[in-house]
């Protein structure tokens, strides 16, 4: 009898650790969702460079037709427009493309815009050194806003990639409550 | 086994209301988690059939889309949660002691205490119908961000799935326990009973997965209280993340809830076949490799969520994997049946049912596992009908066979036969009367979690619904079979069933309150598998 107990309370011990470490991984697949959407472009989200970083290759021959699209969350007063449908642009070279956007609201609100490009394999090549996403936009009642976004597509493009969509989609900003 | 049967006089059980609170008897235990489950077999029943009654003309009747919605969502929580789970670690609370020659689980206290904390998990989700803002109505799968625009209901429907996972957890860990330490000498893990070795797999799945949905939920809880942003966009995270953990444990709880059921089956068909278990080994690998595969395979849920190629074909390959194992399985279970002397009692009739609708359900399994049809079948009638005929004609079905079949054991008196076979043909007919037509429906494009509907699947909708009200109906006719069972009728024999193995036969019937405080010696006959 008594080895059984200790028997039990081995079996016990372990199980509970297993049932410890296994909440413990319900919480680490949140950084390796991270780092497999990175590695596999999965949910569309851009890349960042500095201008100028790298050594410029000489630009190759070709074309990629690049359309913007935007959107707001339905949480958010706002009016979100790009000043343009779409741009022809040649990989390797850096292009400025801006956005409209109107706050509706008779209060200041706080804002973050969410990229994603499609197709999720292009979102690997597509490089921006600015962007109105990197930081939270604030607008005050009414106020109208043109904001900046310039990137370069990578030229290790794929080459079956004819075109790609950049969307933006606004939502009001973490902590923001007005 | 002479020493078994006045060995309840030494120890005075506790009597009363007390007998149940603080029971720590794997038998009584047993019991309240039966009676529990049935009664939320009927509370998830009544929402059903308010479904069922919004559903039965289009446009909208009894009630308003909200609550509708809530229904859809508590339906699901109290079934899986509430009816099929516990009424599992009933049946392994009763039996797995007296199949392995074990005195009672190895950690008693504990025992009462998993189940104790269900009711209050229960009163928590079932009072969330009536707070500000309705029950939780954005389906059980509780994606966010639907889930977090929930008003006071909440933290409560967090907390809920948090007690209903420890309760669960504690249970298994008892499981694994008993199994690993307290099997009577001379039972080895191969000789052991199916039912035994399923609910031991189980037991692992539930603790491998449950936490994972612990942190998912705590998450949640975190996003909309403490400011996280695990699931919030704008704060970098991904809803889509929240989808992966789900499933992660979701799939493994499907196989929660089916494999008890398998164990189940491959209990009564031998004894009713009077033919041994064709092919034990090979039930006992199949049953652990479709738990190792269920890890793997969770993305199938959500083909249409935006994946790379090879995702979806890897996906798409483990999903079809599994059904090589539960072929072998439902193969075993006719080579089993093959030249068997086999009568057909109710026990038998269930079980049977139970191979020809998990295999029909199995069969809708692999067309939504197929991605590029997935992308049609998504969010239909078609995933409900499939699921349903898993769950309802599956593991509800085997759980019916399981208490016809134990009946005897349990309360000392054989079971209205009669009654029992006109049970089984109404709920068969009307199950399938109720599930089939979702089929059509499904394949037609009527979306799930709606109250209303094109008028076009009227008809099909009509027939589903009158056969989900015969289904319910008949569901009161199992209740009146285990009462008239509790109270009387001709007395069960020791071995109730003449084809029936196993050490739970040697007891006497009712089972006396402890048994087997010596371990039993074990003959070479009752090892046979």
């Amino acid at each position: 009898m008594v080895s059984k107990q200790r028997g039990v309370k081995k079996t016990t011990t372990i199980l509970f650790v297993v049932t410890i470490l296994m909440f413990g991984f319900g919480y680490a697949m949140v950084p390796l969702y991270d780092a497999f959407c990175q590695i596999t472009g999965l949910n569309g989200k851009t890349q960042r460079v500095t201008e100028g970083a790298g050594e410029a290759s000489p630009l190759i021959d070709r074309e990629v037709r690049i359309l913007f699209d935007s959107n707001v969350n339905g949480d958010l007063p706002w009016r979100l427009k790009p000043s343009l449908k779409s741009l022809k642009v040649q990989p390797g070279k850096f292009y400025d493309a801006t956005y409209t956007v109107t706050n509706m609201a008779d209060v200041p609100v706080v804002g973050q815009a969410i990229p994603s490009v499609s197709p999720q394999i292009a979102s690997l090549y597509f490089k921006k050194s600015e962007c109105f996403c990197f930081v939270n936009q604030v607008l005050e009642p009414g106020e109208t806003k043109d904001m900046l976004v310039r990137f370069e597509v990578d030229q290790d493009l794929p080459k079956d990639v004819g075109a790609l969509t950049l969307s933006y989609t606004f939502f009001r900003a973490k902590g923001d409550n007005s | 086994m002479s020493t078994v049967a006045h060995e309840h006089d030494h120890h005075h059980a506790p009597t009363g209301l007390k007998r149940w609170i603080f029971s720590t008897n794997h038998k009584d235990i047993g019991t309240l988690y039966l009676i529990f489950s049935l009664m939320m077999f009927f509370i998830g029943g009544a929402m059903a059939m308010i479904i069922r009654a919004e559903l039965f003309q289009p446009g909208l009747q009894f009630v308003d889309p909200q609550f509708y919605n809530s229904m859809v969502t508590v339906h699901a929580l109290i079934m899986i949660f509430g009816a099929v789970m516990p009424a599992g670690v009933g049946l392994a609370n009763w039996m797995i002691p007296l199949m392995i020659g074990a005195p009672d689980m190895a950690l008693p206290r504990m025992n009462n205490m998993s189940f104790w904390i269900l009711p209050f998990g229960f009163a928590l989700l079932i009072s969330t119908l009536f707070m500000n803002g309705g029950g939780p109505a954005g389906g059980w799968t509780m994606y966010p961000p639907l889930v977090l625009q929930l008003g006071d209901a909440f933290p409560f429907l967090i907390f809920t799935v948090h007690i209903l996972g420890v309760s669960s957890i504690m249970g298994a860990i008892n499981i694994i326990a008993t199994v690993f330490n307290m099997r009577a000498p001379g039972m080895t893990l191969m000789k052991m009973p199916l039912f035994v070795w399923t609910w031991v797999i189980t037991a692992f799945l539930l603790i491998a997965s449950l936490p994972v949905l612990a942190g998912a939920v705590t998450m949640l809880l975190t996003d909309k209280y403490f400011g996280t942003s695990f699931f919030n966009a704008a704060g970098g995270g991904d809803p889509v993340l929240f989808q992966h953990i789900f499933w992660f444990f979701g799939h493994p709880e499907v196989y929660i809830l089916a494999l008890p059921a398998f164990g189940i089956v491959s209990t009564i068909i031998p004894t009713f076949a009077r033919k041994p278990l064709f092919g034990y080994a090979s039930m006992v690998y199949a049953t652990a490799s479709i738990a190792i595969l269920s890890f793997f395979v969770w993305a199938h849920h959500m083909f249409t969520v935006g994946m790379p190629i090879k995702g979806e074909l890897f996906f798409m390959y483990a999903t079809m994997l599994i059904a090589v194992p539960t072929g072998v399985k439902v193969f075993n279970w006719m080579a089993t049946m093959w030249k068997g002397a086999m009568t057909f009692e109710a026990p038998m009739l269930f079980s049977i049912a139970f191979v020809i609708l998990f295999t029909i359900g199995g069969f809708s399994g692999l067309m939504l596992g197929i991605t590029p049809v997935d992308f049609q079948y998504h969010d239909t009638y078609f995933v409900v009908a499939h699921f349903h005929y898993v769950l309802l004609t599956g593991a509800v079905f085997s759980l019916m066979a399981a208490a016809y079949y134990w009946l005897p054991k349990w309360t000392g008196y054989m079971y209205d036969e009669k009654l029992a076979k006109i049970h089984f043909w109404l709920s068969t007919i009307a199950a399938n009367v109720l599930f089939f037509p979702q089929h059509f429906l499904g394949l037609a494009g009527m979306p799930r979690r709606i109250p209303d509907y094109n008028i076009v699947f009227a008809d099909f909708n009509m027939i589903s619904s009158i056969g989900g009200f015969a289904y319910g109906i008949s569901q009161l006719l199992f209740v009146y079979i285990v009462i008239k069972c509790a109270l009387g009728g001709k007395k069960a024999k020791a071995q109730a069933w003449e084809g029936a193995k196993g050490l739970e036969w040697t007891v006497p019937s009712p089972a006396p309150f402890h048994t087997f405080e010596t371990p039993p010696k074990l003959t070479k006959s009752m090892l046979e598998n």
